[in-house]
């Protein structure tokens, strides 16, 4: 399983989910919600993203609430995968339910606004197409890896329950 | 082997004799709550689309506080698909409006020392003041629980936090939050639990220790807890079984034991726009607040508002800071009004709302227009949580909140008990 982004966005430390899902939008639809993703922080972003593009940020991303739409936020604008140093750790469980990959990699840093990239989440590895250079990230986890495969935790479920097999 | 109170909980949750940091296990779900915004609303097509039903509706809670106070069409819209989704899925432990799902739950009852919990809010750490292991999950995780009855944890690690000696007047245990916030930082107890010891918790009413469970939010935790004692036992009607004493062994392993004094605490103030910017209130002395708020899950309990009431009592809040109280569950906003809590702040200017997230969460009075500066006894104030994405919230014990709406600035409340 490779993912090819075509540019990465990248973000600082603690991108909050209310920055992500403001509550001002919280009551509406997830899709109009997205088009205010990270507007107090960024108001071209949710215009400017494309689909198969990557999101990248530091520490801690998505600290905050239990809200979901924060990562469905940013997979219905396109984002096909999340590079972060740390994550909060219920956005994480969160983005991985929905089946958006989300990578612990502390080499963040080296990635500019911009950059293509070709991640492999089983390998634990980010090419960055741009750069011509190869980082490091963890793994994920193997028990996740197959939900993951199926396209997350509903998908995965739903794949459960039709072969009778216990959850 | 000896574990902490959080690994026994989990052991029995997973059917296990022992567990460790690091495993991962699955766990049987003693009970799941919901509210109305992430509730319903979210997982009733996910239920759909897997043709499941509820595993058992005994285990699940569902309390409405996010939209219950809205009247446009998509709040109302929300409020009726969880009403309906309640009835057609025979949840007889519905509460509507009642008040604030993390307040709502002990004090109906649900909550017992050992049991392990989910809810579908990140603020559902508060239930460990009650010795319950509970951790908040997002939408598609509940759908999960609430078809097969269990959920995986990888078994977390606990930081022991240990207070000596009583807060000072005037301090209260949202001070030692965000002392904490600052110490540790919001993602400092990432993936981990917090487990509060020591004579000073031990000295804390339920209403106190729940702003310590709280707030273990605010430091990134998986959860926070509390060893249940004769207070505990107290609140939530229980009888401490031999067979199973809630708390960790001796010798239990701790990854950090962080020690602080609570005699030489000071009132604390957060400011825009994360609780880890905390500092003693001195250091934000001449900041001018617009708006003041006592609210949320966090700080608008009974203790809360008596707290305010103290300092309110006598004085008048300033003509240009006005102070808007939203009691935490309508049982509160009745035991305050039985014992004249509710009009000695109306009597110093205070407004009082209905009860419900509110401005905590940008809806309503008290919530902050663009420019606004607010200070609040709430949990959070990231950029645009409590309004206008211009606006500014410092976070502070409801004393100090009280404090600043009388003088219209940030101010130091031991001044005024």
């Amino acid at each position: 399983m490779k993912i090819e982004c075509n540019r990465a966005w990248v973000f600082g430390d603690s991108i909050d989910t209310d920055v992500l899902a403001p509550n001002a939008y919280m009551m509406k639809p997830v899709e109009e919600l997205a088009r205010h993703c990270l507007e107090a922080v960024d108001p071209e972003f949710a215009s400017s993203v494309r689909l198969g593009d990557a999101f990248v940020a530091g520490e801690n991303l998505g600290i905050g609430s239990s809200r979901e739409q924060a990562p469905q936020a940013l997979m219905l604008l396109g984002i096909r995968v999340l590079l972060a140093k740390s994550f909060a750790r219920i956005f994480y469980r969160n983005a991985l339910n929905l089946g958006l990959p989300a990578l612990v990699c502390a080499d963040v840093d080296r990635i500019r606004q911009g950059d293509a990239l070709r991640v492999n989440p089983l390998a634990g590895t980010v090419e960055n197409l741009t750069m011509r250079e190869t980082l490091d990230c963890e793994p994920l986890p193997s028990h996740l890896m197959e939900m993951i495969a199926d396209g997350g935790l509903l998908a995965h479920l739903k794949k459960k329950l039709r072969s009778g097999g216990n959850s | 082997m000896s574990m902490t109170l959080s690994e026994k909980i989990i052991a029995r949750a997973a059917d296990k004799g022992r567990v460790q940091p690091g495993e991962i296990v699955t766990c049987r779900v003693d009970l799941a709550m919901m509210h109305d915004s992430s509730g319903p609303r979210r997982v009733k097509p996910m239920l759909e689309q897997l043709g499941a039903k509820v595993w058992d509706p005994g285990r699940v809670v569902i309390i409405t506080d996010h939209y219950v106070n809205e009247s446009d069409p998509e709040s109302l819209a929300i409020e009726d698909v969880t009403r309906k989704w309640a009835r057609a899925h025979h949840i007889s432990q519905f509460h509507e409006a009642q008040g604030i799902c993390h307040i709502v739950l002990p004090e109906c009852g649900y909550l017992r020392p050992g049991m392990f919990v989910v809810g579908g809010d990140s603020h559902s750490t508060t239930a460990g003041a009650f010795g319950c292991f509970m951790v908040g999950i997002g939408a598609t995780e509940m759908a999960g629980v609430l078809v097969s009855g269990e959920i995986w944890v990888r078994v977390p690690s606990t930081i022991q936090v240990r207070g000596l000696g009583r807060l000072p007047d005037g301090v209260a245990a949202k001070d030692i939050m965000l002392m904490l916030c600052r110490l540790i930082g919001i993602s400092g107890a990432n993936y981990k639990v917090v487990e509060y010891t020591g004579t000073t918790v031990e000295s804390l009413s339920m209403d106190e220790r729940m702003v310590l469970t709280n707030m273990s939010a605010e430091l990134g935790a998986k959860t926070g807890i509390i060893a249940p004692d004769e207070i505990t036992l107290a609140a939530t009607r229980s009888a401490l079984s031999a067979a199973t004493p809630w708390r960790g062994d001796d010798g239990a392993n701790y990854e950090r034991v962080i020690d602080f004094n609570a005699n030489e605490l000071a009132p604390q103030v957060a400011a825009p726009h994360s609780p880890e910017n905390s500092a003693p209130v001195d250091a934000h002395a001449d900041v001018k607040v617009d708006q003041a708020y006592i609210g949320a899950c966090t700080g608008a309990k009974l203790a809360d508002l008596k707290m305010a009431a103290r300092i309110l009592h006598g004085r008048k809040i300033a003509r240009d800071a006005p102070l808007f109280i939203a009691p935490a569950s309508l049982r509160i906003a009745e035991q305050a009004k039985q014992d004249g809590t509710l009009a000695a702040l109306e009597a110093a200017g205070a407004k009082i709302l209905p009860t419900g997230c509110g401005a905590c969460i940008g809806l309503g009075p008290g919530s902050l227009g663009e420019g606004k500066v607010g200070i609040a006894s709430t949990a959070r104030n990231f950029k645009g949580r409590m309004g206008a994405p211009t606006s500014r919230t410092y976070l502070a014990s409801p004393y100090t909140v009280a404090a600043s709406a009388v003088t219209g600035r940030i101010t130091d409340p031991r001044e005024f008990v």
